[in-house]
């Protein structure tokens, strides 16, 4: 396959993906501020600003992290490259310059997604309502991760396409998870009690994991627990280590000639998730640990970037 | 000019014979449900990207080519004529340009005046004694043809002119069918109506038989200017449809004098490029410099044989309005036979006679520019205004060799659906002649209507629609 169509592959689905979490993360920081239980005003806002890297790009142009401003930053805002509009927008220029190699459902619904897509031309957020809106944007990704599925040939395009799918995903994962550590309970009396237990079940429904953590725990919620299943579970679908394991094998199928340090890294990251237990990441720091694994899965992208898409060989 | 000639309807109002399955299954349609299929068709056009960009509009603002569900019907017979005169035609003009990249002989028999070739800007020096595989040039050519009273009964079809450097719309023939036997699959029950589907298996066959020598299963990919290019969705849909790799400039390289492109498991040798970017952008080292979208070193690799082009560099100078006149010439001169297809007949501006006769009639009279192309830098006498027609004089007197002009032909109307209701448009057809190892083609071609009442002026960058074209098995 061509070097640029891998690229654009790849960030197609990585677009889709972050669109969908993104949607994730604006519900479940919507659901946690109506709890109205955090020490400052709009401390659940300011949280989701600094989770997703963006809160400097924010406070450049926004005076105050209110709920509507918040929101307009990250659905509609054109100059925010983390927005959903852009998120959709990006998705579908790069599926218009390699229409040629998916299949045309999965280029006419992606291009439909982007025709369709509510409130691109005015409006506010609060005017379709905000669950309303990030269900919109589930229900297109999920529509797509389907066509793409019930019809794509399982070659290198298809593979690209996953790989851009969960590297995304386990840096966004990653982030969500690390919410709580930017939203303070107003007293340490809190852990434990009921502000604390929704925000963790707010967490847990985020990523589509409340019924699995039931069936697994069949008890109360716990931080170690919803930590252990979303990193170390390896059959929830938007854990850590599902994620890796979906990278690892895709890298080794594509196998490309100078993929040799791509696949020891991957492999690595891999198997520190496979054979890890949630204790010693207590013991060291949540915070600390998912902050490492962030900068782990962005060297991994880096070196996809170096190894596939900008080969210098000539 | 006379009144037009209409494919539906005889002088007399009857309905003509092609027409008439049509018309009976038009007759029991109810119009609520054709116009609800009208709209389903838009929806479903900008559902797929059947979008072409237009200059000088925001990026990303794509517009629909308006499609019109009359369809333009042929009979058999007529198409077995336009298909041997195509035929001809592309031979010769294959033959021509062979001929003047190689010795020359049509110059030496004083059949064309050879400053009219040597001094022509479109003339590439670079291409003289190159040798190309089946020393075929054109290997797709778009021959535009219209329909218009020949002075004495009937119509004939004339040849308007001849594009054989990047010829497009082929999608908008394939997409029209697609969506018509999507829209009404039972119109295609009623009648045999020759299918066209089987274009990009004949362009991808072609394409493989002119590989450089000694390539057994040559890789042939379709080169793009790029996803901003306004025909980018048919360069797109054409590599989708043969399977194929769409490249851009950046995907390619050359060592060695062999083309190369670069992909996730290393780089893999090219050996045919359908090339959809100009002549003046494919390698910045042989042509304009600051090209970008070309592939430094392409021309070098091309010279030594080790990759085809399709199509070849240097065809400009068999398409030019100012040759246009000659080809008639060209196929008595090559092929030994009379055209079957005829000319438009053309004033040619850079002689003192033809030029003192059109500044007469101007008002009457088609100018285009002899480089000009979509329909962009022509006059249209009859509907132009007075300041328009004396502006355009002024272009003529200060560069005449620049321009032909030809009668304002009545272009034959098809009926098609405009916002009043149904009504007479002017229409011509594009069919696509694939030439490599042999010619080969499809039934019909592509349909332009000018959506404009009284228009004659069918292309797409001026407000022009598409038609699907059907032609009549026996």
């Amino acid at each position: 396959m061509l070097s640029s169509t891998a690229d654009h592959l790849y960030w197609m689905a990585r677009s889709i993906e972050r669109a969908e979490n993104t949607a994730r993360m604006l519900d479940v920081t919507y659901r946690m501020s109506l709890l109205q239980t955090a020490n400052e005003p709009h401390q659940e806002w300011r949280a989701m600003l600094s989770i997703s890297g963006l809160h400097e790009d924010f406070d450049a142009r926004y005076p105050e992290s209110t709920e509507d401003n918040v929101l307009r930053f990250m659905v509609l805002d054109k100059l925010n490259p983390g927005s959903i509009y852009n998120s959709i927008f990006t998705a579908r220029e790069n599926a218009r310059a390699v229409r040629g190699s998916i299949t045309s459902e999965m280029w006419e619904a992606l291009n439909q997604t982007w025709l369709e897509m509510p409130l691109k031309h005015s409006g506010e957020v609060a005017d379709m309502g905000v669950s309303r809106f990030c269900e919109w944007v589930k229900d297109r990704s999920h529509l797509l991760r389907g066509v793409a599925y019930g019809t794509m040939l399982r070659d290198d395009t298809f593979r690209f396409l996953r790989l851009g799918t969960f590297i995304e995903r386990a840096d966004n994962t990653a982030r969500i998870l690390d919410v709580k550590y930017h939203i303070l309970l107003p007293s340490p009396d809190e852990i434990g009690g009921a502000a604390d237990y929704y925000q963790w079940g707010a967490i847990l429904r985020s990523v589509s994991a409340f019924e699995a953590y039931r069936k697994i725990y069949h008890d109360q919620i716990t931080p170690k627990r919803v930590a252990e299943l979303l990193i170390l579970r390896r059959d929830l679908p938007r854990s850590l280590t599902a994620c890796l394991t979906e990278v690892d094998r895709l890298l080794q199928e594509i196998n490309g000639p100078r993929a040799g340090e791509l696949l020891r890294r991957c492999g690595l990251l891999h198997g520190q998730l496979r054979f890890g237990r949630i204790d010693e990441i207590f013991a060291n720091g949540l915070h600390e640990y998912l902050s490492e694994f962030l900068e782990r899965i962005y060297e991994l992208g880096a070196l996809i970037n170096t190894t596939y898409f900008w080969s210098t060989d000539e | 000019m006379q009144t037009a000639y209409d494919e539906m309807y005889a002088s007399d109002g009857d309905v003509r014979e092609n027409y008439r399955g049509y018309a009976e299954w038009l007759r029991a349609s109810s119009p609520e449900v054709i116009a609800r299929k009208r709209s389903e068709a838009e929806v479903a056009f900008h559902r797929v990207g059947i979008t072409f960009a237009v200059y000088g509009e925001d990026t990303g603002q794509e517009r629909l080519i308006p499609f019109d569900i009359v369809p333009r019907i042929i009979p058999a017979h007529e198409w077995q004529r336009m298909a041997d005169g195509l035929r001809q035609r592309v031979r010769a003009l294959n033959a021509f340009l062979h001929d003047i990249y190689h010795d020359q002989e049509i110059l030496k028999a004083g059949r064309i005046p050879a400053e009219q070739i040597l001094k022509n800007s479109q003339f590439r020096h670079e291409m003289v004694g190159i040798a190309v595989p089946e020393q075929i040039y054109a290997h797709i050519a778009g021959i535009d043809l219209v329909r218009a009273d020949n002075g004495q009964q009937g119509a004939d079809y004339y040849v308007l002119e001849d594009n054989l450097r990047t010829p497009s719309g082929v999608s908008y023939m394939l997409e029209g069918r697609k969506m018509m036997m999507r829209l009404f699959p039972e119109l295609f029950a009623r009648q045999a109506v020759a299918p066209v589907d089987h274009y990009p298996d004949l362009l991808l066959n072609n394409l493989r038989s002119v590989a450089p020598r000694g390539v057994d299963n040559p890789t042939v990919v379709v080169l793009t200017p790029g996803q901003y290019n306004s025909a980018y969705f048919e360069h797109a849909f054409l590599a989708q449809q043969m399977g194929i790799e769409l490249v851009d400039g950046n995907d390619m390289f050359v060592r060695s004098d062999t083309v190369f492109m670069r992909t996730t498991q290393g780089s893999r040798r090219v050996d045919v490029i359908y090339r959809r970017i100009d002549d003046d952008f494919l390698d910045p080292r042989a042509f304009n410099k600051d090209s970008l979208l070309g592939v430094p070193g392409l021309f070098s690799a091309y010279r030594a044989g080790n990759v085809t082009l399709a199509n070849a560099v240097g065809t400009g100078i068999a398409d030019d309005k100012a040759i246009y006149v000659h080809v008639p010439e060209m196929i008595r001169f090559y092929c030994g036979e009379e055209p079957i297809l005829s000319n438009v007949p053309t004033w040619e501006l850079s002689k003192a006679e033809d030029l003192a006769y059109v500044l007469e009639h101007l008002p009457e009279l088609v100018v285009k520019e002899v480089h000009g192309s979509g329909g962009y830098g022509m006059l249209v006498g009859p509907t132009a205004t007075k300041a328009a027609i004396s502006a355009f004089r002024d272009k003529i007197i200060a560069a005449p060799s620049g321009y032909i002009a030809q009668p304002t032909l009545a272009l034959s109307t098809c009926p098609t659906y405009v916002e009043s209701g149904v009504a007479p448009r002017h229409i011509d057809l594009r069919p696509y002649v694939l030439s490599g190892r042999e010619i080969t083609m499809v039934p019909g071609g592509l349909t332009r209507v000018a959506l404009k009442e009284g228009s004659l002026v069918v292309n797409s960058s001026q407000g022009g629609g598409t038609k699907d074209t059907w032609v009549l098995e026996d």
